[in-house]
């Protein structure tokens, strides 16, 4: 018998283009650079300038290769030249070397050659290949140049331009990554260096960057200089989790002392970029506030005792309050900022207690529905055609997020439509962006997308909401119903939460979030919890009632507090127990797209401090209940069999993908419809708008000595009219009444405020807005008084 | 004076919309900006940057690139002394000392009156009439250290007022170009009429 074998189709890719390296053959994509492609087939070509993340400039000339022409050979600058069909480069011919060498004998005619005092000596692009591609000596025997050494360019970052090779990395990240052109060359020649405007700092959130990517130690940071020898430190990678973006960072230390993160190119995640929030707030690990021994009440005082005693009456506590009117009369608040298994263990601990008002947010956050939507990675967001904001401000609270959908503006690959209470950093790079007065946000949400031009362009291809809290002073339900409006208008729309704290997926998904912070609060201010247990989290100074959270905790006879710090909720405790801080414990995270990453242990803790799974597994013992584990890795498998939401993020997953796995919705809740009542427009005064800005006096700004000093203080934010109307000077002090109180704050001129509502910033030193905010109340309106 | 005039704002706007972005007027605004207080101040630099859509960073890293632009205050007439080659070979350097002399500053100083300031400069392209200055860019040819006295004198007395503009001083006719003229706003096959500005006193 025989059969006929079908004719394989060759499908030619017509982006295909076949090249030789060095003799050999390579296979590349149209458009790619001769550097690129070189990369790929290992053959190394020097290079100063050429930054795979940014525009390529050709500036330094270190790359040029030979490329066989119609009459022969010629040098070309490879990180500019695209690759060609047949085209046969040479990247080690002795041409080459000769302009290798020219060119770095150019460049160290002006350099200082202060290696032995370089931050950047040991790790210097410009010191490693003077030694691998330099002519080892200089005929240059005329004086160098000279400046003044080092001006600081910003508060956290210093510039020897004397030890610059104007490769124009730092300034091209400034301008085309963080939207911040704030540095650029200036002066012509000789003269051309890198300068800010007179007075005027490079205070960009993502200024770090700029240190990390220097080829040489022109830019140096604040906070790591002269710290450490670049061959004395260790490196670990791990995740951030300052914020839940979760970019992957190296933990680096030396003699058991963090010194430095250095940001990690993870392709679905930062680029290789941090904020400087992420990047500088190793110091707070290091706080000589830390925690480091349990602490245990003794009348008005906490004193020091031992682990095994703290937590037999930690223990004790919850017995009795569980006998005294059983499993509601314990509640536990927190778990967003420790590990998966922090969370899995807390969550286990619950289980086994019946617990059941048990959150991870603190009343700033949205319902755990927001996770059953069907989801988006922050890689579908930034390659949707349509972004809609239903965000806070992302440049303050997610700043990689924030440079990942500016980039998707920027590039023309996304239109962002936005919805906000207050202009925020992506309105500029808004395709359209639409106010709202909070409390009627899903009408406008639904009306805008009715807008014919607003469908078309919906219409054109995928699309994505970013939703989070926009407002801490309104309800969070309507934020959820203006998400129902979007996916009313548009079903097939993906949702990317963005719950700010590091790890608060994770502790969601892990099950603690059982119960509103705010009902769990209101209950304990009615004196009905007699036990508290605070996981890492301070409702006095981070839930938005302020008001609510001390009258909880004061009618709360025991609290237990588990913490890297002290904290103005654990100063009540009864017993207060040192955490582990990040980059003292292993385990696992979960960032805001549900991806699950491996978090790394760098030093050893700080005095006896344990990690919160450590506690709640000792505690469960002590209660009577084994949680069937010993240690982070036995933690993290049960999570693994037990929870089928992190199924898939097993040990060897995990080991197979450093950029980690993603997680799918959660299907333990069902998002079900809300409706607040539409908020009529303030009769009286202003309504209030509540959000954050990157630096706050959260602890690990706080406790950084280079970051304490960026936050800018409590201020109220009004519309330059609103102002002139109530009669205010910008800058004087106000009165500002909510229903219950009054404080004094200075006042702001803000455009970006809309008119009738007055803005304020969250956890700020000076004036408290949370103690204006009533959790219970849909929306806050404020009466703001001349003085 | 810091940031640009009402009046200049208006020129100012006028200049950006011949243009298809508007930080293409980023020179044409510094020179706004000169010619308005005799130098590039910090003020009119951040203001230029809010009119064009560009952090003040980017202007000053633009403007600094030209040497034509000062930044700090420049007396009334720049006095530019070529030192290059035939200017050298014919006395230059003499030139100067006299010049110094007679102003009272040494090279790149400005006299307490404000009035004069002296540089040297580079090759002016007239080196068949070396050793020659300018002021405020305009030539003086084959100057002798009587020559200069005289500039000096006629400077002070405003017999030259006609000739040489204070320094910063683009042009004293400004043409009005109507939007609908501006670059890029007429593809060049279509204009058919000459710009109103020449008034007639060109062929197309
Ligand atoms: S400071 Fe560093 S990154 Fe910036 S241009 Fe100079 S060498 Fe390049
Ligand atoms: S964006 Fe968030 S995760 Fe990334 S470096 Fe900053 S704080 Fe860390
Ligand atoms: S790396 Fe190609 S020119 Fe600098
Ligand atoms: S050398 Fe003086 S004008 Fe040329």
């Amino acid at each position: 018998m025989t059969t006929t074998e079908p004719t394989p189709e060759v499908v030619v890719d017509p982006n295909a283009i076949n090249l030789t390296i060095n003799g050999r053959p390579v296979a590349a994509r149209k458009g790619e650079l001769i550097i690129a492609a070189a990369d790929r087939s290992g053959d190394y070509i020097p290079r100063f300038c050429y930054h795979p993340r940014m525009s390529s400039v050709g500036m330094c000339r270190q790359c040029l290769v030979e490329v066989e022409g119609p009459r022969g050979p010629m040098m070309v600058v490879s990180c500019m030249t695209p690759v060609a069909e047949g085209q046969v480069v040479r990247t080690e011919t002795d041409q080459v070397k000769r302009a290798q060498e020219g060119i770095i004998e150019l460049l160290l005619a002006n350099h200082p050659l202060d290696c032995p005092v370089c931050d950047k000596g040991g790790e210097c692009p410009l010191q490693d290949q003077a030694f691998s591609h330099g002519p080892g000596e200089s005929r240059f025997i005329e004086e160098k140049r000279h400046y003044e050494k080092p001006i600081a360019i910003s508060d956290l970052v210093l510039l020897d331009r004397e030890r610059c090779i104007l490769c124009d990395r730092c300034t091209r990240f400034a301008d085309e990554v963080a939207g911040d052109a704030l540095i650029h060359f200036t002066s012509r020649g000789n003269n051309t260096q890198v300068q800010t405007f007179p007075d005027e700092p490079f205070s960009s959130y993502f200024s770090g960057n700029t240190v990390q990517i220097c080829p040489v130690g022109a830019l140096t940071a604040q906070p790591y200089r002269f710290k450490a020898r670049p061959w004395d430190l260790e490196k670990t990678e791990s995740t951030c989790t300052t914020c839940s973006v979760g970019c992957r960072i190296t933990l680096e230390s030396s003699r058991d002392e963090l010194l430095r993160y250095q940001g990690v190119d993870s392709d679905p995640v930062n680029h290789g970029w941090l904020c400087d929030k992420g990047r500088f707030n190793f110091e707070s690990v290091k706080s000589d506030a830390r925690l480091s021994n349990p602490l245990v009440r003794d009348g008005a005082s906490l004193v020091e005792t031992s682990w095994s005693s703290a937590l037999s009456t930690a223990a004790s506590i919850i017995t009795s309050a569980l006998r005294s009117g059983g499993a509601t009369r314990v509640a536990i608040l927190g778990g967003a900022r420790g590990t998966n298994e922090d969370a899995h263990a807390w969550a286990k601990l619950a289980d086994a207690l019946a617990i059941d008002s048990v959150d991870a947010q603190l009343g700033d956050g949205l319902p755990a529905a927001v996770l059953a939507y069907s989801q988006a990675t922050i890689d579908d967001a930034s390659r949707a055609s349509t972004i809609i904001l239903l965000s806070p401000d992302l440049k303050e609270e997610l700043p990689i997020l924030y440079l990942r959908l500016r980039d998707a503006s920027e590039k023309k690959r996304s239109r962002i439509l936005e919805f906000a209470p207050k202009g925020s950093g992506l309105t500029r790079y808004a395709w359209k962006s639409v106010p709202y007065m909070p409390g009627n946000q899903a009408t406008v949400v639904a009306s805008t997308l009715s807008e014919s031009a607003v469908s078309a362009q919906m219409a054109k291809g995928s699309v994505v909401v970013v939703v989070g809290r926009s407002n801490l002073a309104e309800s969070d339900e309507y934020t959820m119903a203006a998400l129902d409006a979007v996916m009313a208008a548009h079903p097939s729309a993906t949702v990317l939460p963005v719950l700010r704290r590091g790890n608060v997926r994770g502790a969601l998904s892990a099950g603690l979030g059982r119960r509103d912070a705010v009902d769990i609060l209101t209950d304990a201010a009615n004196g009905e919890i007699d036990c508290l247990v605070l996981v890492g989290s301070d409702p006095v100074a981070d839930f938005p009632d302020t008001d609510l959270a001390r009258r909880a905790l004061a009618a709360v006879p025991n609290i237990i507090a588990v913490d890297t710090f002290a904290t103005a909720s654990s100063t009540k405790a009864t017993v207060l127990l040192p955490a582990a801080a990040f980059g003292e414990k292993d385990g696992t995270t979960t960032n805001l797209e549900g991806r699950v990453t491996r978090l790394a242990r760098k030093v050893t803790v700080n005095g006896t401090s344990r990690p919160d799974w450590m506690v709640a597994l000792e505690l469960a013992d002590i209660l009577g209940h084994d949680l069937g584990a010993t240690s982070v890795a036995e933690v993290h498998a049960d999570l693994v069999s037990s929870n089928p939401v992190f199924g898939p993020a097993t040990r060897a997953a995990l080991s197979a993908h450093p950029d980690g796995v993603v997680l799918a919705p959660l299907a333990t809740v069902t998002p079900t419809p809300v409706a607040p009542p539409v908020a009529e427009k303030p009769g009286f005064g202003h309504r209030l708008v509540v959000g954050r800005k990157l630096y706050d006096n959260g602890r690990n700004v706080s406790e950084s000595p280079s970051l304490a000093p960026l936050a800018p203080g409590s201020a109220l934010h009004m519309h330059p009219l609103d102002l002139e109307r109530l009669g205010a000077a910008d800058g004087a002090s106000v009165k500002v009444s909510g229903d219950r109180t009054s404080i004094v704050m200075n006042v702001v001129a803000d455009d970006s405020v809309q008119r009738g509502t007055v803005w304020a910033a969250w956890a700020q030193s000076g004036a408290n807005i949370g103690e204006l905010i009533d959790a219970t109340k849909w929306v806050n309106d404020v009466k703001v008084e001349t003085l | 004076m810091a940031r640009l005039s009402e009046e200049n704002v208006r020129l100012a706007k006028e200049i950006i919309s011949r243009y298809p972005r508007a930080r293409s007027a980023t020179i044409p605004l510094l020179h706004l900006a000169q010619q308005q207080d005799g130098h590039v101040t910090n003020e009119a630099m951040a203001h230029i940057g809010e009119l064009v859509g560009a952090t003040s960073a980017e202007v000053y890293g633009t403007a600094s690139f030209y040497e034509m632009f000062k930044f700090e205050p420049v007396g009334k007439y720049l006095i530019n002394i070529c030192g290059t080659m035939s200017c050298a070979l014919m006395g230059a350097e003499e030139l100067m000392h006299h010049a110094e002399h007679r102003l009272g500053v040494k090279l790149g100083g400005t006299t307490d009156d404000g009035m004069f300031t002296l540089e040297r400069a580079e090759c002016q392209a007239a080196c068949t009439e070396a050793p020659c200055l300018q002021v405020n860019y305009r030539y003086r040819f084959r100057v002798t250290d009587a020559d200069f006295d005289s500039l000096v004198d006629d400077l002070k007395a405003g017999r030259l007022n006609d000739e040489i503009p204070a320094h910063g001083t683009v042009a004293r006719v400004r043409q009005h170009i109507p939007v609908d003229r501006g670059v890029g706003a007429v593809p060049p096959e279509d204009v058919t009429e000459a710009p109103t500005w020449m008034d007639g006193k060109a062929a197309l």
